[in-house]
């Protein structure tokens, strides 16, 4: 008995040292599927396409003249443009003059839900880089991206005039993306 | 000519490398001493081609070579000298040469100044180092080769990005690497204990200064990237946990981890694999930082050129190097015996205690950098994980850190005596409680976290001050016993005191610019005048300069503070027409206690450039004492560096060395 305690002993510290280069194996294969040619960060499936916008109402950033944003904004009649959009969010700051072009060429609405964001941080922001926004409703805790489905910042969505998710892209918007995906969809919807 | 020379020469360079990793390992599993030896020629040699390589690429940037793709890319002509010469690592390929010259220069100084470590130990070292060295310098030549050229050349270059376009950013890349490589030591110095299958107290020894050097530069590197971002990106903010900065902070936690443990195999032979697996880990974080940034693979504001078979082959190189080691670290480790047995609460155990908190923080920051990744891998789509996260997982645990580190330095080896140790903090608590609650009350805002904070910097700040004091015996003893004293204390405890003193002055700056920065975004037109904070700030108006290759709109504030002049603000916006990108130039006024910082926006009606402009102004309070608290931790570094123990009387691992360092 009392070599057999020691013995379990080794075992186990032999098994402990093996778990680090476990936990590395797992990480060196996420890393390999980061880079698979086949990911396409694009494409992320959601449950609210071809569904109706989910029921919110959210107060005007603090700050901002810009109104707040709720769901009979979004079902006027035409297509309008809703982008998930945050101060801290790095690549959002990336699509923003992707974003001013696209509403400036296309003269299409577009509505922003800022997204768990201090509103002093938010009115910065806009007042940097300009807010090409009609309408932002301040998503301070997260409660209507939840509502959306939210995966991360940014988010961008397509909504038919009857108020019915067409689009969703999650990931910052690049020219290519709006020339292929998003105008074509505005295109279908007129 | 030039060009192929230096491409010729990184060839020259892997050669070598390949023999050096080879050779050397041979002769220390056989005993061959002639093999052994020749991994110092080697090493020199290695450092000598690839610094070749390195002036041929400078060269080609200094004279506007535009038959080199890599200076056609980066480059142009009208560009100021020093950012041509930085221009060489602002950039993919250029950068890997740099990473790679680094490497040879760390393998260089073991082949010079490790005359006193065992034959075969630094062989052995030095074949390791040849081995990562032989995997970057086929990374640089297969997948990046600065050296390409380009025909027909063009006309003139298509400039450097214009926010790398600076003096802080110039020497930001190479700080950063030589702490990044530096951790390359430590990673030899654990792959060939592993090998050799022993750890003892020289081991400890020889690994301390090489982990304190490259955490020193990784200190300073990654305070440079903080300062870079609080003034050039002109949002007054100087760490907004994008994956670029968290893959520098992680290998930098974990280094302070080493650097800690390292002392307890040093002084007590306990914590030997733990302090091997966190050699590996060090150096693995530094690898997979180089992997994240290069590979493109989390979307970051350092938005770096990627290419997915670099990023194929840098993984390889990660899994290679991280995966062989730990796999080495899997058998050999168990093996190794401990002998230093430690009370629960002794010295050893508080610094077992801090190496847990920064383990654990490294995982936090490593999860939250990570996470999109891997919810996308396991089908959830697409996340970005902000600051929200960061300040809720990591604050928490740098808490207790900070207020077991006061009490640290008092414990004593083996066993301690909690309750005296706590009655010699007394001085440390009053100051805590006193700056807290002094803050509380001046800031009534009800910033109940940032007053928590300000008292544990206290805390620290006095603790550790006391325990200097104490050390000397300052206020006890006549005064000439003291400076007897203090004279006699090791310059490696002066550097631990600076080390945390520094630690505990920037986390007064962390907090107060954190929880207590004011702004201020308006419109302004030419005389009129805005305060904040209690500083009146009157706008001039605004001028075109041009510079040597971009164009600003420079303002002028006059700033005052009860009509006594204090300081003249020229924030700029430039244009750089080359890349057609402007940047923001912040003007940034200290007052030791205070930065006034001011940037510009857009004209109101960009015809009227004489008309309103939209201004941000900042009130940023202590941000100057981050950075000094980072230069102070810098240089608790260096000093403890110059300590006697490292430079001379390297403890004699066996009998004949010992004898052997004598005759010498």
């Amino acid at each position: 008995m009392s070599e057999e305690a020691p013995r379990a002993m080794k075992i186990l510290i032999r098994v402990l040292f093996i778990v680090p280069l476990l936990i590395f194996a797992a990480t060196l294969g996420y890393l390999y599927f980061g880079l698979s040619p086949d990911r396409d960060p694009r494409a992320v499936p959601s449950a609210l396409l071809d569904k109706p916008v989910p029921d919110f109402e959210l107060p005007p950033v603090p700050g901002l003249e810009a109104p707040g944003l709720a769901t009979n904004d979004l079902k006027n009649g035409g297509p309008v443009l809703l982008n998930v959009f945050a101060s801290w969010c790095v690549p959002c700051r990336a699509e923003h003059p992707v974003l001013t072009e696209l509403t400036e060429s296309e003269s299409v609405p577009l509505y922003g839900i800022d997204y768990k964001d201090k509103a002093e941080d938010a009115v910065a922001w806009l007042e940097e880089l300009g807010n090409p926004y009609a309408a932002i409703g301040h998503d301070l805790d997260g409660r209507a991206g939840i509502d959306w489905g939210i995966t991360g910042v940014p988010e961008t969505f397509v909504i038919d005039g009857e108020g019915t998710i067409r689009y969703r892209h999650a990931g910052p918007l690049t020219r290519q993306l709006v020339e292929e995906e998003i105008l074509p969809v505005l295109e279908a919807l007129r | 000519m030039i060009p192929e020379l230096g491409h010729f020469a990184l060839i020259l360079a892997l050669v070598v490398a390949v023999i050096q990793g080879s050779l050397p390992m041979l002769g220390a599993a056989r005993g061959h001493s002639g093999l052994m030896r020749m991994a110092e020629p080697a090493a020199l040699l290695q450092l000598l081609l690839v610094l070749g390589a390195f002036l041929a690429l400078t060269y080609a940037y200094v004279v506007s070579d535009f038959t080199v793709w890599n200076v056609v890319e980066n480059s142009h002509s009208a560009k100021p000298l020093l950012y041509k010469i930085s221009g060489v690592w602002g950039n993919h390929e250029g950068s890997m040469l740099l990473w790679v010259l680094i490497l040879t220069v760390y393998g260089a100084a073991v082949a010079l100044f490790g005359g006193n470590l065992p034959e075969r130990l630094r062989a052995r070292v030095l074949a390791v180092q040849a081995w990562i060295a032989t995997g970057f310098l086929a990374f640089t030549l297969f997948t990046s080769n600065p050296f390409a050229r380009v025909s027909p050349p063009p006309l003139d270059g298509n400039d450097l990005n214009p926010l790398l376009q600076d003096p802080g950013l110039a020497f930001h890349p190479p700080m950063l690497y030589l702490g990044y490589v530096g951790f390359s030591m430590a990673f030899a110095f654990a792959v060939a204990a592993l090998i050799e299958g022993r750890v003892d107290a020289a081991w400890g020894r020889w690994v301390r200064p090489w982990t304190l050097l490259a955490w020193c530069f990784l200190t300073g590197g990654i305070a440079l990237g903080s300062w870079w971002a609080y003034y050039e990106l002109g949002w007054g903010g100087w760490w907004f946990w994008d994956p670029v900065e968290n893959v520098s902070l992680m290998p930098w936690l974990l280094g302070t981890a080493l650097l800690h443990s390292a002392v307890v195999v040093e002084k007590r032979e306990a914590l030997k694999a733990w302090t091997l697996l966190l050699a590996i880990l060090a150096f693995g974080f530094s690898l997979l930082g180089t992997f994240i940034v290069r590979s493109g693979l989390l979307s970051s504001v350092h938005a770096f050129a990627s290419d997915p078979t670099r990023g194929v082959f840098i993984l390889a190189l990660l899994g290679i190097a991280v995966g062989g080691s730990l796999t080495l670290f899997a058998i050999r480790a168990p093996k190794l015996k401990a002998q230093g047995l430690f009370a629960p609460v002794s010295r050893e155990a508080g610094l077992l205690v801090n190496n847990l908190l920064l383990g654990t923080a490294t995982a936090t920051v490593f999860v939250g950098t990570l996470y999109p990744l891997l919810l996308e891998a396991m089908g959830g789509g697409k996340v970005s994980v902000g600051p929200p996260y960061f300040e809720l997982t990591f604050a928490p645990l740098m808490l207790p850190l900070v207020l077991a580190m006061a009490a640290g330095p008092f414990l004593n080896w083996k066993r301690a005596d909690l309750a005296g140790v706590l009655g010699r903090l007394k001085l440390a608590a009053l100051a805590a409680l006193a700056v807290g609650l002094g803050a509380w009350f001046l800031e009534d805002r009800g910033a109940v976290l940032a007053c928590v904070a300000f008292g544990l910097a206290a805390w620290l700040l006095v603790g550790t001050l006391s325990e200097l004091a104490e050390r000397i015996q300052l206020f006890r003893a006549p005064l000439a016993e003291c400076l007897r004293r203090a004279g006699r204390l090791p310059r490696a405890h002066y550097g631990m005191t600076l080390a945390h003193a520094g630690l505990a002055i920037a986390i007064f700056g962390i907090t107060a610019s954190s929880a207590w920065k004011q702004e201020v975004v308006t419109l302004l037109s030419p005389g009129e005048t805005v305060s904040l904070a209690g500083y009146d700030y009157r706008f001039e108006g605004v001028e075109r300069v041009q510079g040597p290759n971009y164009r600003s709109d420079t303002a002028t504030f006059v700033v005052t503070r009860d009509g006594g002049h204090v300081a003249t603000l020229n924030p700029e916006k430039r244009l750089y027409p080359v890349q057609n990108a402007p940047t923001t130039e912040a003007a940034i006024h200290t007052t030791g206690l205070a930065d006034l910082y001011a940037v510009i926006g857009d004209p109101q009606n960009p015809e009227a450039r004489d008309g309103a402009w939209t201004v941000r102004l900042y009130h940023e309070p202590l941000v100057p004492w981050m950075w000094a608290g980072a230069l102070i931790m810098m240089l608790g570094g260096a000093v403890s560096l110059s300590d006697r123990r490292l430079r001379v009387g390297m403890p004699a691992r066996r009998r004949k060395a010992a004898a052997a360092a004598v005759k010498a």
